[in-house]
């Protein structure tokens, strides 16, 4: 293999990581600002112009604070576990397309560290290895707090992955494969959430409990268990946890716009290939907007009904919503292109027939 | 289900539209309400003489005993307020000082007023009793500066006519 291969995809995974971490800085600084607007306040704009540096000095903060390890824990492990958190978040990002190939010094490159055929499998893979840094970080820590946790975490990752595996199947049936360029390529007639849009909101709420966010964010649920897992970390150690846990918001909104909302497609990205990241950018910059939006509005929802969401109607919508789609494509092939409409109307029915019976659910006296 | 939630989402997003109510504290101030009881003041009459006679009422009045006068003589070549007496010594702890603003009420001339200043910072204890010189209030001229040399007979009566109290 050439030389030159090896050092491309060592500048772009390069490039890739250094962009993740500046995005982690600015989305923490996204979030405060647009948190704090939706809670009529200003957020920090002392650190710099407009509070522009306030990451920076947050990271020196967290450097040189003091780093506690709790003398019953399992050393080893402890040490581990935030590097076994932080790294998946990162690698995961590398099957991402982030814009058509460009020509750079006579060679094509593709804007992916990684253009892999199996690109979905790989993320549903590397997206579950993140659940193993924070149960051992509970584990490790030795203490009932963290335990639960860690245990909470991965009940409500394990459990909202079988909603998001299914969510992909539908992006798999429409785009016809698995690779993630080619399923960014087969929007180009209609982004997928037009065909299936209970399928990205069905994903959308799998992957805000996917990263623990609001309002999934039960494994940090302060009133009841401290800070969860990460109860007994601080310094650096803590600052992996909250590194990992906002670049693993930044890379499920770039998944998200990937799958469902055109990847970096957008007006003139054919023959301006540098538009991709910017389209990219764009997108992933209003989800995020909206998972900050849903922090500030919505309340956590509690433990035994976020399970109860997770399996007894995410899991049956999303298996419904795949039939739809299946069936949807088939009429579409065998009897008329048109009866491709069938696959958004049908899903749009069967989501709201989830949300009455969800209603009924709550509505129901004695629920407890 | 779906319309609670969009009434949530809605209500924060009325909150992006009508702005932050945040007064960035050093660079703007806010007005002090007519009535806001700062930082005491002890006012002068318009020709630059005290109005504080050392009475000691306000010292006695102070619930927190935070208020320390010690009065002296006046004489006509030396005079720094109306009447027989002025007060030499004014101290306010700070530390001790909760105010309540009984001190302007006990005031027979109306010398203690409790100003719109409430940036009242110091970092030793010592700093915080303010002397005469720091309440008192700055003189419109500087040929109006207490000790002033006056005619004698002219300021006999202490405690100045007054009339009722605009707020």
């Amino acid at each position: 293999m050439d030389w030159t291969v090896w050092l491309e995809w060592a500048i772009k995974a390069l490039v890739l990581v250094f962009t993740l971490l500046i995005g982690f800085g600015y989305l923490t600084y996204y979030e405060r600002r647009f948190l704090a607007l939706l809670q009529s306040r200003l957020g920090p704009n002392r650190a710099g112009p407009q509070g522009l540096m306030q990451w920076m000095a947050d990271a020196v903060k967290l450097i040189f604070k003091e780093e506690l390890t709790p003398a019953k824990a399992y050393k080893l492990v402890f040490f581990l576990a935030p590097v076994i958190t932080m790294v998946p978040s990162i690698v995961i990002a590398a099957v991402i397309p982030w814009g058509p190939s460009v020509n750079l010094f006579g060679r094509d490159i593709t804007q992916s560290v990684a253009n892999i055929n199996v690109g979905v499998l790989y993320l549903m893979s590397i997206a579950s290895i993140a659940v193993y840094g924070i149960v051992l970080a509970g584990w490790s820590s030795n203490n009932k707090y963290a335990m639960m946790g860690g245990l909470r975490s991965s009940a409500q990752m394990i459990s909202y992955e079988l909603t998001l595996g299914l969510s992909m199947v539908m992006v798999i049936l429409l785009g016809n494969s698995m690779s993630l360029v080619e399923i960014v390529e087969a929007q180009r007639n209609g982004w997928f959430i037009l065909f299936q849009p209970v399928g990205a909101i069905i994903f959308w709420i799998a992957t805000v409990a996917e990263v623990n966010r609001h309002p999934f964010d039960m494994p940090e649920a302060e009133q009841e268990i401290v800070a969860g897992y990460h109860t007994e970390y601080s310094g650096m150690k803590f600052a992996l946890f909250f590194m990992a846990e906002y670049q693993k918001m930044i890379v499920v909104s770039a998944i998200l716009a990937t799958l469902f909302l055109g990847g970096y497609l957008g007006p003139g990205v054919d023959s301006f290939p540098w538009l991709g990241p910017l389209y990219m950018f764009i997108k992933i910059f209003i989800l995020l907007g909206i998972m900050i939006w849903v922090r500030a509005s919505w309340p956590r929802i509690r433990y035994d009904r976020l399970m109860a969401l997770g399996w007894k109607i995410l899991l049956p919508l999303a298996l419904a919503v795949v039939f739809i789609t299946a069936v949807g494509i088939l009429l579409a092939q065998e009897v008329n292109p048109w009866l491709m409409w069938l696959t958004p109307i049908l899903s749009l029915f069967a989501g709201w027939i989830a949300t009455l019976m969800v209603d009924r659910t709550i509505r129901r006296k004695n629920y407890a | 289900m779906l319309k609670e939630l969009g009434r949530g989402l809605l209500t924060t997003f009325k909150m992006v539209i009508d702005g932050p109510v945040t007064t960035q504290y050093p660079e703007e101030k806010r007005e002090v309400r007519p009535r806001f009881r700062g930082r005491h003041v002890l006012k002068r009459y318009e020709n630059g003489l005290e109005k504080c006679i050392g009475c000691s009422l306000c010292a006695a009045a102070c619930p927190a005993d935070a208020i320390f006068v010690e009065a002296s003589e006046n004489s006509d070549e030396e005079r720094f307020s109306p009447g027989e007496r002025y007060a030499s010594t004014y101290e306010i702890n700070m530390l001790r000082c909760i105010f309540c603003g009984f001190c302007e009420d006990a005031c027979p001339t109306e010398a203690i007023v409790l100003g719109d200043n409430y940036e009242l910072s110091f970092t030793d204890r010592h700093d915080a009793i303010y002397t005469k010189d720091t309440l008192l209030e700055a003189v419109p001229s500087p040929e109006m500066t207490t000790p002033q040399t006056v005619e004698p007979g002219v300021y006999t009566r202490s405690v100045p006519e007054m009339k009722d109290p605009q707020d």
